[in-house]
């Protein structure tokens, strides 16, 4: 308490007393507040009583963020309160209090940042820090972040800090510290002769390293013979070795980086490596890691263009060895998964999140709109899009013939940089057709046929053992009636003999511009293996809007599913009940 | 003691509270680095538009809403160029995982307006939004005066009214 009235004095007082001393004057005050809160109730068909709800019928998650600005000071914070966890979401975080403040100051050059703060290196592969609440996935540093630019074209970033364990505070050796250092170099700003050049060039390289204090660990290998005597009998030998682990107390990784663009060609590429770092999520080996992300993309008007690859290997990296559960904490880097992230419901049915010690990913997307007033584009033009992902394991050979492969301990496996490895982990082809008719009616038409390793991305069993094929059909029909009244009608199929079978979805969706929307919603499914569980999962819901306040109300069930920001997945639990949801800013 | 600090406390709000009521905007936009498509550094602090209103819109690959919105923006935008001079950043929040995607699909929808990079969401988090889409609009003096939470069909003729009432110096309410 004591410490909560603190942070509130040290951001309220500041700004306050600057004001009356007359240094700073006209200050802002901005923020933003969200409010999610279900009731629950029983329900016989999904399986849910009172007892697997540990009797919480009530669940609210709920923030509020406070945001100072005054010239070139800010100064923010961010309540959050989970009373108790909505369902879905880690019970650790059940609690309130103030995880995020900050105070920033820039002049000239210098830019300070002391208290909590989120920030990325490159493309994040070897530090991210970021948060997204729909997820419950907040990695904050506590610390200081320093962004200097000493001239133009040139940013230098260092860092210090600890990173966000729910609720629990720092303290001494409770888990690791991060430190970092980046720098990114625009040359086209550096160099005079390449100010105007159409070719666009940038340079980063980052340093990243974790201090963790070692603690002893030990491991028993058991090495047995025979033995035959002289009187003829056979004796078992076997002897007990006990090896103490040498861990690696500061574990370093490191990236460079390069973009490209000239007109409408670009190209990205990033490539990581990670020091050994025996931790929990690779069985404790010693073998470094290594990862390369690269895009090459062309467009120009009316065409889109683009193929990504990744290949990583052993490059978990969080701020303790020991933490690797779920949801993922103390992650300091980010390795994003390179499928696409769709936008209707059955298609995410099934969605990648990445395998972050080691996995071979493509995207390719292209993307035409036929021109308007054309004989096939019609009088609006149509939109075409393709896109294709895949993601499968890199190939890993054992050390040595008697060592197999992520004995803990040794160096795990051997492997080559890009290589493929045979085991499909996810893939993805769809296709999306996007046409306004007429001045009243727009039509979507998507198909997707997804292959879904369900043992490697939900359970990291490393088989194919089961394996869900799915087809995905959409139609989605928007027509609308005036300047402020449309009806929006979304029909789905997901079509699959593997899992719980086929499906089918249709969402009514009545809008009223600017302020209402109505809408009706049931996914039903009826391909389920058990008869009984051919459920109906229906919603209703509605909102209301005034300007930056939004209220909206839903009853119906969630299915079970995960769901996945960025490649991060949180899984969602089925339940019943009513949700409201109020989110404003100001 | 704890009590004096509190009170001390709520006068400083108070007082803060007091300050906001002289404008009624929500402030300048503050001074955050984005990024362009071509990979540079954008301070966000120095947009501008010759005096004239800009709209900033947050929004993403994967944001079903937000396509719509600049779908039916890029219909009108430039009847709205040409009548009101008003010009429209999207400020897209694609991470690292969609970011690189952006550019094509910004070409191969033909949208004209200017598209900007806000990988880790530092300008979304500044600007206090929740969920894409949310729009702003910014007056001649580089204030934010009106913002919108969501899109639905047909919000897009609100914004070019709020922009017309600014250029002609009617209240916005």
């Amino acid at each position: 308490m004591r410490y909560f009235i603190r942070i509130i004095c040290i951001i309220t007082l500041f700004p306050a007393f600057a004001f009356s001393q007359g240094i700073l004057s006209g200050g802002n005050v901005t923020g933003n507040v969200q409010v999610d809160a279900q009731v629950y109730q029983e329900d016989e068909k999904l399986g849910i009583t009172d007892s697997t709800l540990n009797y919480k019928k009530f669940g609210t998650n709920g923030f509020a963020n406070i945001i100072y600005t005054n010239g070139d000071f800010s100064a923010g914070m961010r309540f959050e309160g989970f009373l108790n966890p909505m369902i879905g979401f880690d019970q650790r975080y059940e609690g309130v209090g103030i995880p995020y403040w900050f105070a920033k100051y820039k002049t000239g050059s210098l830019e300070m940042t002391a208290g909590h703060f989120y920030e990325q290196f490159g493309s994040g592969l070897v530090l991210r820090s970021w948060e997204e609440w729909t997820l419950g996935y907040d990695n904050n540093i506590y610390g200081f972040n320093a962004k200097f630019t000493p001239a133009k074209g040139v940013t230098l970033k260092g860092l210090v800090g600890v990173q966000r364990f729910f609720w629990e505070p720092y303290e001494a050796d409770s888990r690791g510290i991060v430190r970092g250092i980046d720098g990114e170099f625009n040359l086209n700003d550096i160099f005079e002769p390449m100010n105007d050049s159409k070719t666009k060039i940038t340079l980063g390289g980052s340093f990243v390293s974790r201090y963790e204090k070692a603690v002893s660990k030990t491991i028993e290998r058991d090495s047995s013979w025979m033995e035959i005597t002289q009187l003829g009998d056979t004796i078992n030998w076997i002897t007990r070795t006990t090896y103490e682990y040498q861990l690696p107390v500061n574990v370093g990784s490191w990236a460079g980086r390069m973009n490209l663009a000239h007109g409408g060609f670009n190209l990205y590429a990033e490539y990581a490596e990670k020091g050994n770092d025996p931790n929990a999520t690779n069985d404790y080996i010693y073998k470094n890691g290594q990862a390369l992300y690269s895009t090459v993309s062309y467009s120009t008007k009316g065409f889109g263009l683009f193929l990504s690859t990744k290949w990583i290997d052993n490059m978990h990296y969080k701020s303790s060895r020991y933490e690797s559960g779920n949801p993922p904490m103390l992650d300091i880097n980010y390795l994003p998964a390179i499928s696409k992230e769709h936008q209707y419901s059955l298609a995410t049915m099934y969605p990648y999140a990445t395998k972050q010690n080691g996995e071979f990913g493509f995207q390719g997307q292209i993307i035409y709109t036929i021109p308007k007033k054309s004989k096939l584009g019609g009088k609006y033009g149509t939109t075409l899009t393709a896109n294709y992902s895949f993601a499968k394991s890199i190939k890993k050979e054992q050390i040595a013939s008697d060592i197999p492969i992520d004995s803990t301990g040794t160096d795990g496996y051997k492997t080559t940089f890009l290589s493929i490895g045979d085991l499909p982990f996810y893939r993805d082809l769809n296709f999306l057709i996007e046409k306004k008719m007429s001045s009243k009616v727009k039509v979507k038409a998507a198909y997707f046929n997804q292959k879904y390793n369900l043992h490697v991305i939900e359970d990291d069993l490393y088989d194919e053992e089961n394996m869900v094929y799915a087809h995905i059909g959409v139609i989605d029909f928007t027509y609308k009636f005036d300047r402020r009244n449309s009806l929006r009608t979304e029909l789905q199929g997901l079509w699959t003999k593997e899992d719980e079978g086929d499906w089918a979805g249709i969402t009514l969706e009545y809008n009223v511009s600017p302020s209402w929307f109505f809408s009706v919603m049931d996914e039903y499914n009826y391909g389920h293996p058990d008869a009984d569980r051919q459920i109906h999962y229906y919603n209703f819901a509605f909102g209301y809007t005034e300007k930056t306040n939004r209220i909206s109300v839903r009853y119906g069930r969630q299915r079970e599913g995960l769901l996945c920001v960025g490649g991060v997945c949180r899984y969602v639990p089925a339940s019943t009940g009513l949700t409201l949801t109020i989110t404003s800013s100001f | 003691m704890k009590k004096l600090i509190l009170l001390v406390c709520l006068i400083s709000v108070s007082l803060i509270t007091f300050a906001q009521e002289e404008s009624k905007t929500y402030g300048p936009v503050p001074s955050i680095t984005v990024k362009t498509l071509d990979g540079e550094t954008f301070d966000m602090g120095e947009i501008s538009n010759d005096g004239k209103p800009i709209i900033i819109t947050f929004w993403a690959t994967w944001c079903k809403p937000c396509i719509k919105e600049h779908d039916a923006i890029n219909e009108v935008y430039e009847d709205w160029v040409d009548e009101t001079g008003v010009k429209l950043y999207a400020v897209s929040i694609d991470n690292a995982r969609s970011s690189r995607g952006v550019l094509p699909l910004v070409n191969g929808k033909n949208w004209e307006f200017e598209i900007l990079l806000d990988e880790n969401g530092d300008f979304k988090r500044a600007m206090n939004v929740n969920v894409p889409p949310h729009t702003f609009i910014i007056n001649g003096n580089g204030e934010i005066v009106w913002q919108h939470v969501g899109y639905l069909e047909g919000d897009e003729a609100e914004y070019i009214e709020i922009v017309e009432k600014l250029i002609e110096g009617k209240p916005l309410e």
